[in-house]
């Protein structure tokens, strides 16, 4: 009894990923919870287990293939005591096929699963459909795989393809972060100007960071709301904090009271702490930020779920995991999928000022520069004070620019009286 | 309880008996109820024993043309009792294999004239008196009959009606056929090949008029030349009946009237559904013009009552009949709780339509003209009996396939033919059809040759100025 080991979807939204690397080799015996090979999904890379024991008795995607369907069989197990048979000829439980639902199966019969087996088609589930459906999905746009077949046997045929594209088509771009990973991104193919240059392949973070903020900007109408934030009591508290919490280990960066402070401001200002999906808008009961954090492979954004009530040293002590462990690739996808809002702190590189792009389906930004010491006026007198720019970027669909200016000042008070953050 | 049924249904022709055989193979107790032959008009009146007749002049045709195939043949002539004899045995041989079917599927067969007495009940009365049934589902198809023209109630002896026309005592010298839908033409087509002089009158602008326009042309040309006198956007105004002929006032289509003397007439100006006498009113069922209303699964307004074939709306055809018998059966093993079937409603586009003259008509889906009508862009293409190898060597050199397809999306929306043995071929488009198929699997097909189906697949490559032969 052979069975087939497939594509895995890491994370809900995967659809395809690439076999960045084999750790086994045919004929090897592996036991469950062995790692099988390393997945690179579009955000990290991930380590694939085997569920079942067995020798491998078959590689059929090379590693470092690029866009394997979620689905494809990758390699094919023999149980142990087993002749694997040459040619599959059932897939098993473990992979167990999506067959259609039974009460759309009548007596025509779907295909039987025999026949699925040993036909190598590369990416995955056979769709059902009939010519011209097939035709009028591709001229339409419609993904047949979104459609229930009407037909005999659930065949789809021309009237659902018809009436999938006049309603019904999944076309919410906004609100489902991520999907459509297969859509090519912005393919402009550079001029050549002979000026001597060396290409790099992109990698799938890179095509995903491509992607996404391309949607961003062109689908999102940003706004740009930006205050001046004094950080001297801020600075001081933490300097406090750190003394006290020293034999913890613990060390607070300024980065961790401000995931708070937008956390706080978010719940004090729900009409910031939406996404804008379509016909309708999400509003959040809880406020998770996503960090941007610079990895190797590309910006990555790392949540601290429930930022307002966490404790500040909780925070610290997450973001420290989250950033290790998003330099390394290792972010699993719920570590880093959704968020209600994001945090950009661009100042340890002395940028003074800046505006962020919205990270979809979210609805703002916090994009936060530089503190450094400026002269400013205190209580009518020229003074010497720590300040920053703090610049937030909304989408105007789902919230207005008044409301934007609440959440700002929300922020910029959290700060500049930071004991709330500690309450 | 011997006379309490899941399903009695009424009527057996081509629909009624097809409903009764489906359900009972899914397991229902069911009767059929016939106050006539089985099979219906269909197989006792219509559709086989025509073919009959037409088969017999079809062969007379070829031996007056015997030299054509380098044969010699003397004394050719009909014996026309002899003709109609082989009609009826045809029809009686059909007949008792629908009294086997009903046995096999163990339906039990009420011969009686059959009448809805309230929901769920009937009553079926013949000679020996009245019997009650009573049904948890009834299927209503009492098929249809010949419609009277006003002013010439069909008498048996001058003036016919299809039913006339399939027996006759002698040949008529002189025929006259009003309308020339696929009865008026067959039958026209029939008598000019026995030898009577023939005269179609159509108060359309062309004949055939369902058809292509072009095919009405193609056919009108050849009828002609066999010796038909066709009249077309003209009608009969008045008919004259006596003992030895009818004279018949024929308005032409400049308005101008003409006195013209016929021996027989034979009318075919469309059907009438049997809903009259058979307890509809009473049940309070929807009828429009005495057409019942149906869903897609032929259920009427009334809970349990289904109606199929000629008395719900058209196309009326035996085969769409028959296909509706199939589905309704099926609705109803569903509605008493069988879940492995699942009825699916009839694409209308799809049901394919066939004439018996000669040359034969056949179509399936839009016209040419019906296509455009409709918005779409149209691709079409047309091949020429000419100009296929077994056509000529047949010596039926006569006819095209002409096929119909949306320029954007490639859907094959029609195809329509003429000439030898188009009857058996149109089905090739109605299974492509059915399967939504576009023009590339059509050219991808192979067709063997040398067969006339090659044609259909040359009148697709034209379509995209592909053919080969042409």
């Amino acid at each position: 009894m052979a069975i087939e080991i497939k594509m895995p979807a890491l994370s809900p939204t995967m659809e395809e990923g690439t076999l960045a690397k084999w750790l086994v080799k045919v004929g090897q015996s592996v036991a469950s919870g062995d790692i099988l090979a390393e997945i690179e999904t579009d955000k990290a890379t991930m380590e694939f287990e085997a569920v079942d024991e067995g020798v491998i008795t078959a590689i059929s995607v090379a590693e470092g293939s690029e866009g394997v369907k979620v689905g494809t069989v990758i390699a094919t197990l023999a149980v142990e005591g087993e002749v694997a048979d040459p040619v599959p000829s059932a897939p098993v439980a473990a992979s167990a096929p999506t067959l259609p639902a039974a009460d759309s199966a009548p007596d025509t019969a779907t295909p039987p699963p025999a026949a699925r087996a040993s036909s190598p088609a590369a990416n995955g589930d056979r769709v059902i459909a009939s010519p011209l459906a097939k035709r009028i999905a591709a001229q339409a746009g419609v993904d047949l795989r979104s459609i229930t077949g009407t037909g005999p046997g659930g065949r789809i045929v021309k009237a659902d393809v018809e009436a999938a594209s006049r309603g019904a088509a999944p076309r919410l771009a906004t609100a489902v972060p991520a999907v459509g990973a297969s859509q090519p991104t912005v393919a402009a193919v550079a001029p050549d100007f002979g000026i001597p240059y060396e290409s790099e392949k992109l990698n799938n973070v890179r095509k995903t960071i491509a992607r996404r903020l391309t949607e961003a900007k062109q689908t999102i109408p940003h706004i740009y709301l930006t205050v001046d934030v004094r950080l001297d009591a801020l600075l001081k508290l933490r300097g406090e904090l750190n003394t006290a919490l020293e034999a913890d280990g613990v060390k607070l960066s300024v980065n961790d009271l401000l995931i708070k402070a937008l956390g706080k401001a978010l719940l004090r200002v729900p009409k910031c702490n939406v996404s804008f999906a379509g016909d309708e808008l999400r509003k959040y009961a809880r406020a998770d930020v996503s960090v941007a954090v610079a990895a190797p492979s590309g910006l990555i954004t790392p949540i601290i779920v429930d930022a307002a009530n966490k404790g500040l040293a909780q925070i610290s002590t997450e973001m420290k995991v989250l950033a290790e462990k998003a330099k390394s690739g290792k972010l699993q996808p719920h570590e880093y999928q959704g968020g209600t809002a994001s945090l950009s702190n661009l100042g340890m590189f002395g940028i003074k000022q800046f505006e962020a792009v919205i990270n979809p389906p979210q609805a703002m930004i916090m994009a936060v520069g530089a503190g450094e010491q400026r002269p400013y006026v205190v209580d009518g007198a020229l003074a010497i004070a720590s300040v920053m720019c703090a610049t937030g970027s909304f989408d105007h669909r789902a919230i207005d620019g008044a409301d934007g200016a609440q959440l700002m000042q929300a922020f910029k008070d959290l700060v500049e009286q930071p004991l709330g953050l500690v309450a | 309880m011997a006379n309490d049924y899941d399903l009695v249904v009424l009527g057996s022709g081509p629909g009624g008996y097809v409903a009764a055989i489906r359900a009972a193979q899914l397991g229902l107790k069911v009767a059929i109820v016939e106050r006539e032959n089985l099979g219906g008009i269909c197989l006792n009146w219509g559709c086989i024993p025509t073919k009959a007749l037409l088969r017999s002049a079809e062969v007379f045709h070829t031996m007056k043309h015997a030299a054509a195939y380098g044969l010699a043949a003397d004394n050719i002539r009909a014996d026309l009792d002899a003709v109609v004899k082989r009609s009826r045995s045809v029809a009686k041989q059909l007949n008792q294999g629908i009294a086997h079917l009903m046995k096999k599927n163990k339906i039990t067969v009420h011969m009686g004239a059959g009448r809805l007495t309230a929901p769920r009940k009937l009553e079926v009365q013949n000679d020996k008196g009245t019997q009650a049934l009573s049904a948890k589902h009834i299927i209503v198809a009492t098929g249809a009959r010949a419609r009277d023209l006003p002013f010439a109630p069909a008498d048996g002896q001058r003036v016919w009606t299809y039913r006339h026309a399939m027996t006759p005592k002698e040949l008529p010298t002189k025929l006259l056929v009003i309308g020339s839908g696929a009865i008026g033409i067959e039958f026209a087509s029939f008598y000019n090949d026995m030898g009577s002089e023939v005269t179609v009158v159509e108060m359309l602008g062309r004949i055939v008029p369902v058809e292509d326009e072009d095919v009405s042309a193609f056919l009108e040309r050849a009828l002609v030349k066999q010796g038909m006198q066709i009249l077309t956007g003209a009608g009969v105004e008045a008919i004259n009946v006596s003992s030895v002929g009818i004279s018949a006032k024929i308005k032409s289509k400049d308005g101008k009237m003409a006195e013209m003397a016929f021996s027989h007439v034979i009318v075919a100006v469309g059907i009438a559904p049997n809903t009259e006498s058979i307890g509809l009113e009473a049940l309070g069922i929807k009828t429009e013009r005495g057409i019942i209303a149906v869903d897609d699964y032929g259920q009427t307004n009334v809970s349990g009552v289904w109606a199929i074939g000629d008395v719900t709306p058209g196309p009326w055809l035996a085969h769409k009949a028959s296909h509706e018998g199939v589905i309704a059966a099926e609705a109803i093993a569903k509605a008493l709780g069988n879940k492995d079937v699942h009825p699916h409603a009839m694409d209308k586009a799809n049901i394919p339509g066939c004439t018996y003259c000669h040359p034969q008509v056949a179509s399936v889906g839009l016209t040419e003209a019906k296509a455009k009508a409709a918005g779409y862009a149209v691709k079409a293409g047309t091949f020429p009996f000419m100009g296929n190898g077994k056509a000529i060597a047949l010596g039926e050199p006569e006819g095209f396939i002409k096929t119909v397809f949306d320029a954007n999306t490639g859907e094959l929306l029609g195809a329509h033919m003429i000439g030898a043995e188009v009857t058996e071929l149109i089905q090739g488009y109605v299974v492509g059809k059915t399967l939504e198929t576009t023009e590339t699997e059509l050219m991808a097909t192979v067709f063997p040759h040398p067969t006339l189906s090659e044609m259909m697949h040359e009148s697709v490559l034209a379509a995209y100025g592909k053919a080969l032969h042409i």
